[in-house]
């Protein structure tokens, strides 16, 4: 069960205001979807889940106890770029997530544990469709099997949250429904919550179980910093949900009320 | 006919322009040495090829009478023991030192402008005080080897842990990296490769601390060798002599670059 709260968050920057009064329940194997203006702090919303970024006032709360204030394994992260490891093969780069959680003074497993990750890893892998890849390196790999991978490298650890910041913004349309697909069939395997930052409308309305639109509500001309912006629409998507449990992985997005 | 730079040379034209200005060095020495040697016989300024081979006959692959060793190799092989301590303590200092700079803000703070203002010292400076301080042993020779690259090297791994994206570090500490680890797992792999353009950097001034060091107080080694012929205008000595340091710094160069690529193919620029 992984229940976030939050309770009158607001973030400001030297006096230019972020985000205000933003007040949120996020149930558990939810699928939260961002979207809203650039500038708009969806994706300061998101560190501040992260843990990168403090609160100026309010409470982030996950099962009643306030959220760590750094990053840490119960909250996973795929960004748009950067998120894999240069130097390590694509397997290496899944394992590190089980190296680092299972080794606390070495950072590497060996004998019987170092087995069992291998076989997590390759059963992953496969899921991921990056089998037979798993001996390149990340920068042989194109922009949407590094994705795959940076999403796979997070599901390993089985983080309580996935946070996904415009994880598809940089792929081509195909790509991105491929990669919804398999984002879908992790978010059922895990069990996980999803909070996805994105700027593409009907992504956000086919993957999520609730969708966000982050705006400012208040706005004054003089003084552009002087208001944040908040939640303005908390649509729940719950009815869809089931429908999209049945397209499941394999078939083509189909979006009639948007296309 | 195309743009000029868009004009490649093939493989053997590469070759051929390579060596060409190496070609017109040699064939101008030549000439000028002929010239000299024409005037006056007795010209030790330009020396003629076979004097030249004479030398390189008589300093490696003769003995000394006086010391009984043969001194290329003996000079060679004082010279590389300083230069491979001072580099490979430099490297040491500057990866360690430059990870915690780079990575840890608590040490960028207190340690990055001093290495900063270290690192502006002029280590020639200072070369008086550590012969002073350190007597006109081994240990002056390496340390102003240290003083002179070590600081650059420290400054340079730390812009480069510095320069790793954010976003990496971040991810790994979702995958429960703790600062060590994230130090061991992630920065120090990534920081090898940096280590190596930076020792290949600073090598050019490691080999011109050595001769410093060595032109001033030494009994051996191929800076003192040159200083010391200096005194009979010994250029048949000489000019082996720096071609042969040369020769050594070029290979140096050559096999952390070939080392670099082996050790870590997927730091090179990918097609």
């Amino acid at each position: 069960m992984t229940q976030l709260t939050i309770k009158g968050l607001w973030k400001e920057y030297d006096g230019q205001v972020i985000l205000e009064n933003v007040n949120l329940e996020i149930g558990n194997h939810e699928f939260v979807t961002v979207i809203g203006a650039s500038g708009c702090g969806k994706t300061t919303f998101l560190r501040l889940l992260l843990g990168v970024e403090a609160p100026s006032r309010g409470r982030l709360l996950m099962d009643g106890r306030p959220l760590p204030s750094e990053p840490g394994p119960d909250r996973g992260i795929v960004f748009q770029r950067y998120s894999l490891f240069p130097h390590l093969s694509v397997l290496d780069n899944l394992l590190l997530g089980l190296d680092l959680l299972g080794s606390r003074a070495f950072g590497r497993l060996w004998g019987k544990r170092k087995r069992g990750a291998l076989d997590k890893a390759d059963r992953l892998l496969d899921a991921v469709g990056l089998g037979s890849s798993r001996d390149k390196y990340p920068a042989q790999l194109s922009g949407g099997m590094q994705q795959r991978l940076s999403i796979a490298q997070s599901v390993i650890c089985e983080p309580r949250v996935l946070l996904l910041d415009e994880p598809f913004g940089a792929l081509d349309p195909g790509v991105t429904a491929d990669m919804h697909q398999l984002i879908l069939k992790l978010w059922n395997m895990n069990k996980m919550t999803i909070v996805m930052v994105t700027h593409d409308l009907k992504e956000s309305f086919y993957l999520g179980t609730r969708l966000l639109v982050f705006d400012k509500v208040r706005f004054d001309p003089q003084a552009q910093d002087r208001f944040g912006a908040t939640i303005t629409y908390n649509i729940p998507l719950k009815g869809r949900r089931d429908a999209i449990h049945q397209r499941g992985a394999g078939e083509t997005p189909l979006l009639p009320h948007l296309a | 006919m195309a743009r000029l730079i868009n004009r490649y040379p093939n493989r053997v034209q590469a070759i051929v322009l390579s060596l060409l200005p190496f070609a017109v060095l040699v064939a101008a020495y030549l000439a000028a040495s002929h010239v000299r040697l024409a005037a006056n016989p007795g010209d030790k300024l330009l020396p003629a090829p076979a004097t030249l081979v004479e030398a390189i006959h008589r300093f490696a692959f003769e003995e000394d009478e006086r010391s009984g060793t043969i001194l290329l190799w003996t000079d060679t092989a004082a010279s590389a023991k300083r230069l491979l301590a001072g580099l490979g303590i430099s490297a040491a200092l500057g990866m360690a030192i430059g990870i915690i700079v780079g990575v840890i803000p608590y040490m960028r703070a207190a340690l990055a402008p001093f290495v900063a203002a270290l690192s502006l010292v002029p280590p020639l400076a200072i070369l008086p005080i550590l012969f002073i301080v350190a007597g006109l042993g081994e240990l002056a020779k390496v340390l102003l080897i240290i003083i002179g690259i070590a600081p650059i090297i420290v400054r340079d791994v730390a812009l480069r842990t510095a320069e790793l994206p954010r976003e990496q570090l971040v991810k790994a500490q979702t995958l429960g990296a703790s600062t060590w680890l994230l130090v061991k797992r992630v920065v120090i792999p990534q920081m090898w490769p940096r280590l190596i353009d930076a020792l290949r950097l600073t090598l050019g001034p490691a080999w011109l601390f050595l001769i410093a060091a060595e032109a001033i107080a030494s009994t051996d080694g191929l800076g003192y060798r040159i200083f010391l012929v200096r005194r009979y205008l010994a250029m048949d000595v000489i000019l082996p002599y720096v071609a042969w340091i040369t020769l050594l710094a070029f290979a140096m160069d050559w096999l952390l670059r070939v080392g670099r690529a082996k050790l870590f193919p997927w730091a090179e620029p990918m097609r």
